[in-house]
Order: C-alpha cells, then structure tokens, then sequence
C-alpha cells in the first residue's frame, strides 16, 4: 500500500445552540507515504476540525479513516493510544500549545514518558537528542517556554511531535504566529525531518505561498467541504473552481506589478449551520445560476487526479466532457 | 506636491526600572500629500510606537520620545498641548488598528460610533452626523440602514470596514494604519485593501501603513521603509526595495517568502533573531545575522546613503561602495 | 539545518531542582516570608502553649475581671478573671487546628470535585454542581448546627461540620478555573501525544487552575475560625472552658462598649492569622508560576 492516509466520506458535524453545524461534510482524500498534504481555506472553512477528527481529537460523525491499511474509523481507548505513537500533531500557536508550567526538557520528555519508552539516563540523553534534532541549543535544557521567542517555542512543539518517531503528524498552521524570517527556518527543519523520517504531513494553512512551498498535493475547502483537490503545481497552473481562482487572485504578492483587475469575490463567508442542498460557495460565485441552488456539487476527476466539485466546472474553463 | 508628514530623527524609548528598551531610534520618514508609505519590519521592530509616535499617544510612563520632530504641515506635533493634539486626532490623522474586533465599542450602535467621531470634530446637527454616518457606511460597502445594528452582528471583514469608515469619517489629511489586514481572510484582505486603495485615491488622503506582510505593501503602498531593531534600514520607493534591494535583511526578508510564482526546494531564511531591543549591540544590529558581516560592522553604526536618487540604505558594505 | 552553537557546557541539574527554583522564588518574596515567620511563631504558640504562658487557662481571679493589661496578666483579663494571654495562646492550638483541618478537608473535597465536574463537563458536571448548590442553599450555621446535633458536640465532628460547609466554596472555584484552563490549546496538546484524564487533570489542569483556589484557602481559614465561634454562641462549639478565638470574640461582644481591650485581643490574633496566611499564600501562587520568575 502506498497510501498511508486513506479518508472516505468523513463528516463531521457539532450541535451549537444555533443548530447543527456541519464543520466537515463529506470530505475523501488520500495521502501517499512520505508526502504532503496541503490543506488550504478561510478561517471557518473547517480544515482545523479535519485534521483533529482524522487523529481523533473529535470523534467523527461518520465516515471512514484507514491508516497503513488498518481500518482506524471506529477504535477504543486503548487502540487510540497505540494509534497516537503513530500520528501526531504539530499546533499553531507555540503561545499556548505548551503548558507554562513545565520546562523545556519536562515538555519534551513528556511524549516518552506517557509511553514508558524510556526513563532516568537514558530519558535525558534521548531529551537532549531531540532537542539537538530540531536544533534548540542544550542551554535551554532548564528554560520554561515563557522565556523563549515564538520560532523556539515552535521547535518545542516539533520535538514533542517528534518523541515517539510516528508515521504521520498533522500541522495545524505551525507556522502563521511567527515572523517571514522564523517562519522560513521552521519550514525548512519540517523539510528536513520529513526527508530524514519519511514523515507523512497533513500541513492545515491560509497561506497560499507556504502551502505551496511546502504540500506534494493540495486540497482546497469551502465552508466544510472540499472543492478542488490535486497536485500543488497543477493547482497553480490550472485551477478550475471559480473558489479556488479568487483565492488565488487575492493573495497580495510582494512584487511590483502592474496593478490587474482583480477577480474579487463578494460577502462574506457564513457558517455551515444546516446547509441546504446547494453549492455553499452558490452565494458569492459569479457563475451560480438555478441548479447550483438547488443542488450540492459532487466532486468529478476533470482530468487525472484533479478533482472538482463544480455543476460548471466545464462551461467555465471551456474543458471538453471527458467520457 | 507637498509635504505633509516629517518624520526626523524620532528617538523612542520604554524606561523602567530594570532596563531601558530601545524602541525607536533614530527613523526619519517624508510623506508627500496622497502617497503611501509601508513601514515593514517583524514583530517588535518598532513599527507601532513609531506610529504611536506620530500621534503623541506612546504610553508615558514607561514609553518617552527622546528626540526628535514630527512635523505635520509644518508645525512639530511633539511640542503640541494634549489639547491641541485632540483636535488633530482623529480629524486632521486618524488611526486603523490591528484587530477589528477588540476596536468597536460593543454596546453602542456602529451609527452612533461613527457619529461620535463626527460630532466630536465637526459642529453639526445629530440629524445630520446621522446621515454622514449612513454615507460612510455606505462608502465602505454595507447598508446604511444597517447602522442600528451593534459590532457583534457583523463579520470580521465588516467590522475592518467600519472601523475604516470611523477613520475617514472626518477626511482626515492622513492614515495611519497597523496591519489593517492582518487578522482577516485572504479574498476578505483582498476587499479591504481595494477599498482603502480607492477611498484614498478618492480623498488624496497619505497614508502609513503598517505591516509584517511584503505583499501587501505592494499592493497599496509607493514608498516602502524596512525597519529592523527601531531603524530604517532601508528606504526608497517600492521599485527601489523590490527590484533592487541592497541591504542584506531586506535581501534576507524576501529569501524568506516562498515565491509563490515558482517552486523553489528550500528557502534562504535569515539565520538567528532579532536582538532584544532592551539590549542593542553597539554596532549594527543586523551585524549577528548577516551573512557579509566584518569587523567593523560590530562596532560601527552605519549611517544612511543614498545609494541611488531616493534610496538610502544603512549598511557599511554600502557605505564604503558609494565613497 | 541551522543548529545553535552551544555555547555553553550542558548545565546539568537533578530532578529536584523545580523545587528549589520554587523556594528561591519564594524566599525572595519579603513580605511572603513575613508571612511564613508568623505562621512559624503561631504554630510555636500551638504546640507548646504551656512552655510559652500559664499551664492552667481556668485559672480565675473573679476580684480582678475586665482589668486592662498589666505586668502580672499581659493582656488583661475576662469576665472570670482569667488572664487574656494565656487563653489566646491555648487558643491558638484550638483555632488553628480546627481552622486548618477543615479548610484541608473542605479544599480535598471540594477540588476533587469541582476538577471532575469542570474537566468532564456533561452529565457528571450536573449532578456534582447541583449537589453543591444544596450544600450552598443551606445557610453554614445551619448546616454546622445539625451536624453537630446528629452527631455529638467533639473536635471531629466541628472540623467535619465547618468543612462541609466549605465545599462549595471550593468547587464553585475550582470549577470555573478548571473550565478554562480545559480548553486551553496546551491541554489539547496533552491529549494529541496521548495523556490520559489523570494525567492531564493532575500534570496540565490542576497546576495552571492553582492560583484562585490558593486564594480561596485564605480566605476559608478566615470564615472557618469565625464559623467556630458562630457554634460556640449556640453551644455547639468548643466546650466551654477550652479557649478559642472565635468563641472569645463572641463572648465579648456583649460588653465592647465597655471594654473595648476584650474584644481586640482576640480580633488582633484572628486578623494576624488571617493576614499571615493571605500574604504565604500569595508569595506561594507567585513561586509556583514559572512565569514571573523574575
């Protein structure tokens, strides 16, 4: 097998007192081993709440998840503990993912103690290894995190990830709470580590120039679902959603340029709280018409691992049927 | 053109007790009337004392302006009387801060907020504020009858958009915005910066924008100031800083962006972090993590030069080239 | 990768060393420490009462009641004529045992339940929350009055009486601090590496929720010291010839207006205890928190 992550029709949803809200609503997707997975979106559009429903910080309201062949949708307390050796999660804020009473060694060993995978001498050595690994110097051995600027806070996070050497780790934004220049010594010690492990990554951000640098492949998301999902070069070159192209136009590029026309996209976006059966992008795309508020879009292979979820999709981008 | 703000030689600093930090030190900036310029450095460089600087509002205690002239239509704020510097804020410059949601009163309608700043600096009837406010809004994109509404009923784009109408309320001459996008959604950052684009093309208003963002400042601005440790390290238009960057933080800044217009493997970050500001080295402050670093870098502090007509670096590699 | 130089040799400490950095911060916290001397001195006066003033309390001198202080009685004497002194430092055995054995009790309980309650959430919260309310409805003197009724007038039965009522102090505290301290993205973090409940209660919830409960303790040996003398008035306190600051104070409450010295003794030994306390409290909140190190 060589998907590591294989998810089919997972939905999420969660009861608030204005209704059920469908955070992640039918979303499949495949992970090979040793790449990247670039989830993109707006705040809201539910790309945190995939990531933590997939490692089972949510329970999920139903579909399925298979990890390394094994069915993993439905487990117990125990299998979930097993399973979390194997995926981990990397957060965003390195503000407040890590406990301010705990120093930084005690942050460290705190994954390898949980497990009993080592104690004493051999916990220390191992501490310090893993610091070394994600180069935080052995001075802050005794530090707490309040003492520490973002980019090293961030690396604590990765070491943490690191402990127990899984297979797969979500990142949640770990790079948006910090500066360009830290942000970049970040991303390039995940690349580093994902070639050294043959890390799988699941990498959850709002930013297109990252995800870009960053994902094998690239899946972008709407108000719980997915809308366009393929290779992260394709995307850039061909993007098919009219989501996806407006997306792209706004993101403010620091070159000097004539100043083009925008593609802007209208309002605002809502909340997924009992979407009818409609395109939820329906409201603010320029190309929605009858059916697209009358019926929810499935996602079509366009042309070879490009996926679409657009009634239009063919008008739009002057594409031939493809039977 | 003339000018309409001049910043000389501002020199800021946060005294306490135990340490003094060096906030600002030593930025000079020209605005011509109707020009933007982008005050562009990471996370504790200076960038908002500066701007608070500008508009006498730095916290005293600990903060003191220690030298330096901020002259606005030629005469010098700092010497102003608070009194003297109400009538300027808000009316004659006017702020947009960083976070949308923490800037609106929630308990008062955004009609009646909008009309305070009106009455505050205009001598008009209520009926009449009432209907600049509902002009205003209409200005930024949202119904005027919605100005019965209170901030809680409204997105967080909107919300920037009325804090936006709040500013231009009473045409200021000038705009200081701080990260005016940061906490919004890309297409939403999109809109936002059109608006304030067109609104000040529309009323000749400068402004000064604050931001961490390179792309947006290409987006809006025509003069762009680097600031790294509370100086300006460099400064020149954005053609200047964009195409032809000299110093080498500038250089290391846009190394630190993944280019979202190709795939690069790995990006050139910037290596180490930005000095505490409560204990600057006395030479140059950049002098730890640049790579073209000499002797004399670490104990001699460069002074700006103009390396070509209207681009002034603060670098002695540069220094030298020009003598 | 870029790696930071190591600049220094590897500083190597032993586990212990968090407690250390605990006492040091503590002990350079002044008026913590004045706190700590006083509780010293109190506990001194608790332990040997005998050593440090009369051996007799019920000694009385009914020629010489109410007098103001003197070389032969220090602080004057009661209604009986019994020397003021001696009877405030046998208190301070009564009140302080008293005082903080229920208030250890009241906080065991009540944390344990207002963690589980905040922590869980749901069902369990419900039920553990409206239990306290019904403990909270019943006014403490009540509470305490029944108990003692039910259960005979001992030391025992007033420390549990004056914890019971107490509880719910505690948990409402507790509760509402655990309650954001759970959601907090650290805690999250603690579940994704695997941590089980306990571990996140006991390692992640509890140490960041520490500081209201520590100021509840303060405050609770204020009220449980007074609560007693509340008994006392009833005759369900202390049996009469044992000393106790609370039951003092009472007592002398009848007659401040003519002898205003009775009523301040006790009142000054009740507020110093209080007061030492508040700032140990305080000084132990603030060494605990790794973040104001400085």
């Amino acid at each position: 097998m060589s998907n590591l992550l294989e998810v089919k029709n997972l939905k999420k949803y969660f009861k608030t007192n204005r209704g059920l809200l469908h955070a992640v609503d039918d979303v499949s997707f495949t992970i090979p081993r040793g790449k990247t997975l670039g989830i993109v979106g707006e705040s809201g559009c539910g790309k945190s709440t995939l990531g933590r429903t997939v490692i089972h910080l949510h329970e999920k309201t139903s579909g399925q998840i298979l990890f390394d062949g094994k069915d993993i949708s439905d487990v117990d307390k125990h299998q979930l503990k097993a399973l979390r050796e194997d995926m981990q999660m990397i957060f965003q804020d390195p503000f407040s993912s890590l406990n301010p009473r705990m120093s930084v060694s005690q942050l460290i060993a705190e994954p390898l103690l949980i497990y009993k995978k080592c104690s004493g001498k051999e916990l220390e050595q191992t501490v310090m290894q893993l610091m070394d690994t994600v180069g935080l110097a052995q001075r802050l051995y005794n530090s707490y995190p309040h003492e520490l600027d973002g980019g090293r806070r961030q690396r604590i996070g990765i070491a943490r990830a690191l402990a127990l050497s899984p297979k797969f780790i979500v990142c949640d934004e770990p790079v948006s709470a910090l500066d360009v220049s830290i942000q970049a010594q970040i991303i390039n010690l995940m690349q580093d580590l994902q070639e050294e492990h043959q890390l799988t990554y699941m990498f959850i951000t709002h930013d297109m120039s990252v995800v870009r640098h960053i994902s094998d492949d690239i899946m972008v998301m709407y108000l719980g679902m997915m809308v366009e999902c393929c290779d992260s070069e394709e995307i850039f070159h061909n993007r098919f959603h009219p989501y996806t192209k407006a997306l792209l136009d706004a993101v403010p590029i620091p070159q000097v340029r004539e100043k083009k026309e925008r593609r802007l996209i209208k309002g605002e976006i809502t909340s997924p709280i009992h979407p009818g059966d409609e395109c939820r992008f329906a409201k603010r795309c320029p190309y929605a018409d009858q059916i697209c508020f009358e019926k929810t879009p499935v996602s079509e292979e366009i042309c070879p691992g490009h996926f679409v979820s657009c009634h239009h999709v063919r008008e739009i981008n002057h594409l031939q049927e493809n039977k | 053109m003339s000018k309409i703000l001049e910043i000389k030689d501002l020199t800021i600093h946060y005294v306490t007790d135990s340490e003094v930090v060096r906030a600002v030190n030593d930025i000079s900036i020209e605005l011509e009337e109707g020009e933007s310029l982008g005050l562009v450095g990471e996370t504790g460089a200076g960038k908002t004392t500066t701007a608070l600087g500008v508009l006498g509002l730095v916290p005293n205690p600990p903060g003191k302006v220690i030298s330096g002239e901020v002259i606005y239509k030629g005469q010098d704020l700092l010497k102003l009387s608070d009194a003297e510097m109400r009538k300027i804020r808000g009316r004659e410059i006017s702020m947009i801060f960083q976070d949308p949601m923490t800037a609106l009163n929630p308990v008062l309608t955004v009609g009646d907020q909008i009309m305070e700043v009106v009455r505050l600096h205009q001598k008009v009837s209520k009926a009449e504020a009432m209907k600049r406010a509902m002009e205003m809004m209409e200005m930024v994109g949202i119904e005027g009858a919605r100005c019965g509404e209170y901030p809680h009923q409204f997105s967080g784009g909107m919300k920037q958009r009325i804090v936006i109408a709040i500013a231009l309320a009473c045409n200021p001459n000038l705009l200081i915005a701080d990260e005016p996008t940061t906490a919004l959604d890309v297409t939403i950052q999109a809109q936002v910066l059109d608006l304030i684009d067109n609104l000040k093309k529309k009323f000749n208003t400068s402004m000064l924008l604050i931001t961490h963002d390179l792309g947006v400042v290409a987006e809006v601005c025509d003069k762009v100031a680097i600031v790294y440790a509370g100086r300006i390290v460099e400064y020149g238009t954005l053609n200047h800083i964009y195409n032809n960057p000299h110093h080498p933080y500038t250089n290391g800044l846009f190394g630190s962006i993944p280019d979202f217009s190709h795939k690069a493997h790995r990006l050139n970050p910037i290596k180490g972090l930005m000095p505490d500001p409560s204990n600057l080295p006395e030479g140059c402050a950049f002098a730890e993590r640049c790579p073209h670093v000499t002797d004399a870098c670490r104990k001699k502090q460069p002074i700006a030069v103009e390396v070509e007509p209207g681009h002034f670096v603060r670098c002695l590699l540069h220094e030298k080239e020009v003598r | 990768m870029e790696k930071e130089k190591q600049s220094t040799p590897v500083i190597h400490k032993k586990k212990n060393s968090q407690f250390r950095n605990i006492l040091r911060r503590f002990m350079k916290n002044q008026t913590a420490v004045f706190g700590l001397v006083i509780i010293f001195l109190l506990v001194i006066f608790a332990l040997f009462p005998s050593q440090l003033s009369h051996a007799d309390y019920t000694v009385q001198d009914l020629a010489n009641r109410y007098s103001g202080p003197s070389a032969e009685h220090w602080l004057g004497t009661d209604e009986l004529g019994r020397d003021m002194y001696t009877r405030i430092v046998w208190g301070c055995r009564t009140s302080l045992t008293i005082g903080l054995a229920s208030v250890a009790i009241a906080c065991a309980i009540g944390v344990t339940l207002g963690t589980l309650a905040g922590y869980f959430g749901g069902v369990l919260d419900n039920v553990l929350m409206r239990i306290v309310d019904i403990l909270m409805a019943v006014p403490n003197l009540l509470l305490g009055i029944s108990i003692v009724a039910a259960l005979g007038n001992s030391i025992t039965v007033l420390v549990f009486a004056i914890a019971l009522g107490n509880i719910a102090a505690f948990s409402r505290v507790t509760r509402s601090s655990v309650i954001t301290v759970r959601d907090t993205e650290y805690v999250e973090a603690a579940r994704a590496t695997g941590a089980s409940d306990g571990r996140i209660m006991w390692k992640y919830v509890l140490p960041n929720a520490l500081a209201p409960i520590i100021v509840q303790v303060t405050t609770s040996l204020a009220g449980s010291i007074l609560n007693i003398s509340g008994l006392s008035f009833v005759g369900l306190g202390v049996p009469a010839p044992t000393p106790e600051w609370g039951s003092m104070l009472s007592n002398a409450r009848t007659i401040m207006r003519d002898y205003p010295l009775q009523i301040m003794f006790p009142g000054i030994a009740i507020m110093l205890t209080v007061f030492a306390f508040n700032l140990f409290g305080d000084g132990l909140r603030d060494a605990l928190d790794p973040r104001l190190k400085n």
